[in-house]
Formats: structure tokens, C-alpha cells, sequence
């Protein structure tokens, strides 16, 4: 049966029939009447964010750790440009969201009213899709549309522009049900041909090797079990991309740990020297294949990905398959049990000696020290101190976070959300208590940098508000590491603007938002004050002065290929090249 | 198997030499993309093209199914075999592209574009314009004492090369409307 209600009531309806519990969002102008359903009524909860990226990234925690689509709501103008970061990288990392936008009234577009953008322009290339409702009758389906297509194939955000006219005029609400079935039907189910290719591949191979991504993520838990399947009946080494983690178990023994330009010896050194490469939801992403000309250079590729423009995009591979990871790796799984479950037991024994060997040189070795906190120690006390624990990982982006990636183990997916593919400093704080407002039970810890924290520190009030108890560990450098790293490597030492200077006192800063506040400085005093951190229940801001010239190793210079991989200090010197330095 | 080899200052290349120019040649393909009529849809096409640095040589669209609200694109596009798959599977993973051919790729097709030309002359140079035009089956759209408009369809090399003879004779403005192309036979 068809209801006539109002436009903005239809959006409350559309959100409640999506199986929408959590919007994140800020009022103004032009969403008052959305506003106004809201409040009248109890099924969906609305988090007030202290500004719109926070809004955005704090959907993409919650998204990414639910497998849910996250909702934001905001107005016209400033609201919908504030969203524009967000929205870039839940493209880039293929994080489904729907993103509901006030517009000025239809009679007023083009006029440049008051708070009026063009927020449908501005966003088309930083969303998967976007549309601009100018009738009330088609804005119930419109949004379960986009629904649909944030969800379906390859993730990712999608935005609705509502002008205020058409939220306060009338029609019949279209129900889930009754709404027409779009055309845009990606394809899940890989061909069979090709995944016989690649099993064959796989029964010959000598030294095979396991590169997954966040498409196993995405994909969803089944695929995570099917690939943990995989590896253990194959006995195949395997690594992942920042993006992945998780997906397969860090205390399982097929792990390599992650690969990339700051990923972990054995896991580069195998990808560059196997005979069998499948990529499996990953995107030959330049933070992973470095020097394209030198990348695996004597490898076979298979890329397993659901979208069909990954294939082929920056590497070249001999078997393409397109569909969704967990369809497809049911069905490698059950043809290569079908075909007797071979592999070269002989070819693969001597490559894992290989690789055991690699493992010996120990790459992530620091230099610790009794007096400073070193990041890579605060973070080893860090695991060891939840381990066991329900645990869901922020970070913010630079050093920390490649050191989060080295140093802490995820056992489960969904339990680590970082902005990969934008690299968007402020991306942790409201990640982290999208997560928990997720996963209210749960240990929630974003790993931040100073600087990267400070950029969208006000959602601490956000945190307050709503009772999220998330920790803030802060591996303050005072120092903007990664840009400071690359300074002294590339720029001779000529350290331009990358000093935290003036920095806040965080514990008097934790006390005016009205939490918890902890310092420490002391490598004696860290696992005391980890302690009181985890224990306090409610937002703690941690403030863990660390070493401030620490560099992140093993780092793949831009430009090079993975076997030129810098170890540590003794390996930096003059060793980035003119062109190297062009790159990011 | 690769040795631990830190080569020092080495490397001359690029992580984002993708696309060697030398190594494959550049083709002209044209593609016809069959897109939901509704607002935007060019802007997102046309956004892909020059968000990702690819070409576009020419680009047609018009509504060709009233009832199904499909539009036509057709663009003729440059690149490695490469970038052109690219463009392919990128035109194919927006939400309202319905179908993409790659008409060059496909088989024989027909490609047509329609030229206007508008020539200013006197005496012998308007005469001889006039000649010409008939030869290439050109008409006479608009005439005054001292110009002409014609009017051509043919492949734009053919508009390319009544463009260059008019040049000498007169020639004032030209509107092209792109190509327009289909594959031969069914
Ligand atoms: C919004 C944004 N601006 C700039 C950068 C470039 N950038 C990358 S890492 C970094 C420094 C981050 O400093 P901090 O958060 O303290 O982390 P650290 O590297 O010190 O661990 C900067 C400026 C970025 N990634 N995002
Ligand atoms: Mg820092």
C-alpha cells in the first residue's frame, strides 16, 4: 500500500525501511524539515558531529566495521562541501555510505541563494554516483536506489541532494518493494574458465604467494573464512595491503605480515621473487608495486576483483577474474578440491625455507631505549596489553600508523579502519567513535599523530556526548613524521614546516572536554598508564611523548623496485634518486 | 631467488612510468556509449575523460529512445590499446551507462559527421567555391551576393579536406557536430 507523506518524512521512512539504526550529521537551513522527522520519532538515532568531516569519516568507521552502509545527513552549502573529504575517501578505500544533502529550494538553484553549492557537481567525481531530487515523488526511490548502489559491486559513497521544496511538498511514498530493479547489476560470479586457469596455476606453482586486499574486506566474513580455507589447504604464503588486515588471522602461520612501501621484508621480498602472484581484492596500488617495470618481475598474476576496470588498470595480468572475492574463492576452493587438491609440495617446501629465511633478518628490529619511548614500544605494549581483548583499531595517517599496521595484530576483519587509499590526516578521531557508536561493548583505540589528531579534535564533544568511550593514544612526536621522515631522506635534512609547534597541553585539553587525560614519557611508566587508560570507562586522550626522530622502516623508496627495500638508518644515505623525489 | 640488493641512487625510473609512449602505439577508437538521459549524465562522462587525462578527439550525444530515456554518446577517443581498455571498463562501471561498443574494435563501421561552412567570396574564388562543392556534394544551405553557407555529411576527413580547399577561398566559420558512427551490417 502507498502512503502519502511528505518529503522529509519519506527520507526518515526510506532510512527506517534500509534497516537504518545510526545517522551522523548537523542541521542547518535547508534540512530543517528532515530535522523536524527526525525528532519525532525513536527508530533511528541521530549523532551530532562538531563538523561534517566528522560526520563522514565517523560513517566510514561505522561502515567498515559493520559491513553496513553509514548515513550522514547535512545541509546546503558549507555542510555538503565540508562533507567533500570524506566522501573522496570512502571513494578511494571503496567504503559504502549514503550521504543526504539539503539544497536551497528548486525555485532558487542557480540563483546563488543563500548556502546554496552546487553539491551535485562538486561531488560527482568523489562519488560513486549522486543525484539531484527535483520531485517528491521520485525521492523515496532515489534513495533506496542509492542504497543499492552504494552497496552492490564495488563499494562506495553515494549522495542525494534534497532542495528544501521538495522535502516539505507531498506524494506517495514508494516502498523497498515496489521500487523498480536497476539495471546496475554488477557482476558477483567469477567466470568458471578463468578460475580453472587459475587452479592450474595454482597445482604447478613453486613459489606462490597470497596478495589481498581490501576487496576480502568488503566482500564480507565469508570471504575472510573462505580465504583462511584457502591458505590452509594450500599451504600458500600469503600478505596483504594496509586495507586487508585482518582478513587472514596475524597469528596464522602463513603470514607474512603487510606488504608495500613500509610493509614487512619477507612479504615484499616474496611478492617480488614468486612464480605465482594472485591478487585476490586488491589493486596493484603504487604504495604496493613501487617500480611498475621491476614489480614481480618473474611472476604469473591472477587478479581476482569486482571491478572489472581494476583488471588490467596498472599491472598486466595472465588471468583476469571478475566478480566478488567470497563467490569466486568458493568456487577456486571447490574446483581445485574437485581436481584432486594438488600443489608442488617440493617447489612450495624450498620456497618457504626461502622465506623463513627472509623472516630470520627481522625486519621490524628497532632500537629501543630505557629512557625514551620508542613508537614501535609503546605500540608492542599496546598489543601486548589487549591482546585477547574485542579490539577495533583507528588510526590517523603518517608514521603511526605504518607502525600501527607493523606492530599490531589483527585476528578478525573489521576490526581495523584507516584511511588507505586518501591518506587523510583527521581520519581517526571520528572513525573511531563511528566504530563505537557500532560497537558500544567494545575496545575502541585510535592511533594517532599529534598533528593528524588536532584536525579533527572537536569531535572529542561528539565522543562526550554520546558516551563513546574511545581512546585517543596520541604517539606525539611533536613532529609531523612521516613529512619529516621524507625531508630528511629526500630534502637534506632541510626540515620546512614540519614541526608540531605550539602544541596543546592534552591532559588540561582532555579535562575541558570533560574526559580523561594521561601523559606519559617514561618507558617504565607505559604499561601502568596503558592500563589506567583501558580501564577508564570514557574517553581518554593519551598523550604518549615519543621518540621525535624515529624513522618508519622497511620503507620502499618512491620509485623503486621491491628489492631495494631501506632496512633502517645505515641504508638512507643519497639513496633516493632526483625522479624518485618527483614522486609521492 | 632476489637477493637483499640496495642498488644506491640507482633508479632512473618512475613507479608511474605506466603508459611508455614508445613502447605502444597511440589508436584512434571511436566508442558509443548507450547512458540514462537524465541531468549530469555528460558531466560525469566528459568528468572521467578529463579527470583521468584521457582524449577526446570528438563527442556527439542525443536522446535516441524517447520512451527508454537512452541517450548516445559517441566519442572518438586516442590511446594505447591499454588506456583505451581503461576507458572501456571505466565508462562501463558508471551507474547510468547502459552499454559500451567499441566500434573500432568491433568490426567495420560507418561514421558520419555534418559540417557547415560558411564562405565569403566575389568573382572567380565564389565560382570556383561553388564547384567545388558540388564535387563533394556539399549544398547550398544560405546564399547571399557575397557568401555562401554549405552544408556536408561525410567522415571528418572528408570535412577536413573541403575545409582545407574552402581556406584559400574564402572561408569564414566552420560548425562541425562530431561524429556520429554505427557498426556496419546487423
Ligand atoms: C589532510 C592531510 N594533509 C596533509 C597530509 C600530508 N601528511 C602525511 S603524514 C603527515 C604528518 C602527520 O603527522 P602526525 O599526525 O603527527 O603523524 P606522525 O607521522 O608524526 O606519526 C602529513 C602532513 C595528509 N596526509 N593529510
Ligand atoms: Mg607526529
Amino acid at each position: 500500500m502507498t502512503k502519502s507523506m511528505s518529503g522529509a518524512r519519506m527520507v526518515v521512512q526510506a532510512l527506517k525501511d534500509q534497516g537504518v539504526e545510526v545517522v551522523f550529521g548537523y542541521p542547518g537551513g535547508a534540512v530543517l524539515p528532515i530535522y523536524d522527522e527526525i525528532f519525532q520519532q525513536n527508530d533511528i538515532r541521530h549523532i551530532l558531529v562538531r563538523h561534517e568531516q566528522g560526520a563522514v569519516h565517523m560513517a566510514e568507521g561505522y561502515a567498515r566495521s559493520t559491513g553496513k552502509p553509514g548515513v550522514v545527513l547535512v545541509t546546503s552549502g558549507p555542510g555538503a562541501t565540508n562533507a567533500v573529504t570524506g566522501l573522496t575517501d570512502a571513494l578511494m578505500d571503496s567504503i559504502p555510505l549514503v550521504v543526504l544533502t539539503g539544497q536551497v529550494p528548486t525555485f532558487m538553484i542557480g540563483t546563488d541563494g543563500f548556502q546554496e553549492a552546487d553539491t551535485v557537481g562538486i561531488t560527482r567525481p568523489c562519488t560513486k554516483m549522486n543525484w539531484l531530487v527535483k520531485d517528491t515523488a521520485k525521492l523515496s526511490e532515489t534513495i533506496h536506489q542509492a542504497f543499492h548502489v552504494a552497496m552492490k559491486g564495488r563499494p562506495g559513497p553515494v549522495l542525494v541532494d534534497i532542495p528544501k521544496d521538495v522535502q516539505f511538498a507531498t506524494a506517495d511514498y514508494v516502498p523497498m518493494d515496489k521500487v523498480k530493479i536497476p539495471h546496475y547489476q554488477p557482476k558477483t560470479v567469477g567466470d568458471p574458465d578463468q578460475i580453472a586457469r587459475l587452479v592450474e596455476l595454482m597445482e604447478s606453482a613453486e613459489r606462490p604467494v597470497l596478495y589481498t586486499g581490501g576487496g576480502v574486506i568488503n566482500s564480507g566474513p565469508k570471504a575472510s573464512q573462505l580465504l583462511r580455507e584457502l591458505t590452509a589447504a594450500t599451504d600458500f604464503p600469503i600478505t596483504s595491503t594496509l586495507m586487508g588486515l585482518g582478513s587472514y588471522p596475524a597469528s596464522g602461520k602463513n603470514w607474512l605480515g603487510m606488504l608495500g612501501m613500509h610493509g614487512l621484508y619477507e612479504a615484499n621480498l616474496a611478492m617480488h621473487g614468486c612464480d605465482l602472484m594472485i591478487n585476490i581484492g586488491a589493486r596493484f596500488d603504487d604504495r604496493i608495486t613501487g617500480r611498475i617495470k621491476d614489480f614481480s618481475p618473474r611472476s604469473k598474476k591472477a587478479h581476482i576483483d569486482i571491478d572489472p576496470s581494476s583488471i588490467n588498470k596498472v599491472v598486466r595480468v595472465d588471468v583476469g577474474i571478475v566478480g566478488d572475492v567470497g563467490e569466486v574463492l568458493a568456487e577456486v576452493l571447490r574446483q581445485w578440491k574437485a581436481r584432486g587438491s594438488r600443489t608442488n609440495k617440493d617447489g612450495l617446501a624450498k620456497w618457504w625455507r626461502q622465506i623463513n629465511d627472509w623472516r630470520a633478518v627481522k625486519c621490524l628490529t628497532y632500537k629501543n631505549s630505557t629512557t625514551t619511548i620508542k613508537p614501535q614500544y609503546a605500540l608492542e605494549r599496546l598489543e601486548a596489553l589487549t591482546k585477547g581483548r574485542d579490539r577495533y583499531i583507528t588510526t590517523e595517517v603518517g608514521q603511526h600508523q605504518m607502525w600501527a599496521a607493523q606492530f599490531l595484530g589483527f585476528e578478525d576483519p573489521n576490526r581495523w579502519m584507516t584511511s588507505g587509499g586518501l591518506g587523510t590526516m583527521g581520519y581517526g578521531l571520528p572513525a573511531s567513535i563511528g566504530v563505537q557508536i557500532a560497537h558500544p561493548d567494545a575496545l575502541v583505540i585510535n592511533v594517532a599523530g599529534e598533528a593528524s589528531w588536532l584536525m579533527n579534535m572537536q569531535e572529542m564533544g561528539t565522543a562526550m556526548q554520546f558516551r563513546a568511550p574511545v581512546k585517543q593514544f596520541i604517539l606525539n612526536n611533536e613532529r609531523l613524521g612521516m613529512v619529516r621522515q621524507w625531508q630528511e631522506l629526500l630534502h637534506g635534512e632541510r626540515y620546512s614546516s614540519s614541526w608540531s609547534e605550539s602544541l596543546p597541553d592534552f591532559v588540561k585539553l582532555a579535562e575541558a572536554f570533560g574526559c580523561k587525560g594521561i601523559k606519559c614519557s617514561d618507558p617504565k611508566d607505559l604499561d601502568d598508564a596503558i592500563m589506567q587508560m583501558l580501564d577508564y570507562d570514557g574517553p581518554v586522550i593519551f598523550d604518549c611523548l615519543v621518540e621525535k626522530h624515529e624513522n618508519c622502516f622497511p620503507m620502499i623508496p618512491s620509485g623503486k623496485p621491491h628489492n631495494e627495500m631501506l632496512l633502517g638508518d645505515a641504508d638512507t644515505q643519497g639513496v633516493i634518486g632526483s625522479k624518485g623525489a618527483v614522486l609521492v | 631467488m632476489a637477493p637483499l640488493n640496495i642498488k644506491k641512487g640507482s633508479s632512473s625510473h618512475s613507479a608511474y612510468d605506466l603508459r611508455d609512449p614508445n613502447a605502444e602505439v597511440i589508436e584512434q577508437h571511436t566508442l558509443a556509449v548507450i547512458v540514462d538521459n537524465e541531468s549530469g549524465v555528460l558531466a560525469r562522462v566528459i568528468g572521467l575523460f578529463s579527470g583521468r587525462g584521457y582524449n577526446i578527439d570528438s563527442l556527439t550525444v542525443a536522446e535516441v529512445d524517447h520512451e527508454g530515456h537512452k541517450s548516445r554518446i559517441t566519442i572518438v577517443t586516442r590511446g594505447t590499446p591499454q588506456v583505451i581498455d581503461q576507458i572501456e571498463a571505466q565508462l562501463r562501471r558508471m551507474v547510468p551507462v547502459h552499454d559500451v561498443h567499441d566500434l573500432t574494435a568491433e568490426g567495420p563501421s560507418v561514421q558520419r559527421e555534418l559540417a557547415l561552412f560558411k564562405v565569403a567570396g566575389k568573382g572567380a574564388a565564389r565560382v570556383e567555391a561553388l564547384q567545388l562543392a558540388e564535387i563533394f556534394r556539399a549544398n547550398v544551405v544560405d546564399s547571399t551576393l557575397e557568401s555562401f553557407v554549405f552544408e556536408m555529411t561525410g567522415t571528418p576527413e572528408k570535412i577536413d579536406a573541403f575545409a582545407d580547399l574552402m581556406r584559400p577561398l574564402g572561408l569564414l566559420e566552420i560548425a562541425r557536430t562530431g561524429v556520429a558512427a554505427l557498426a556496419r551490417g546487423v
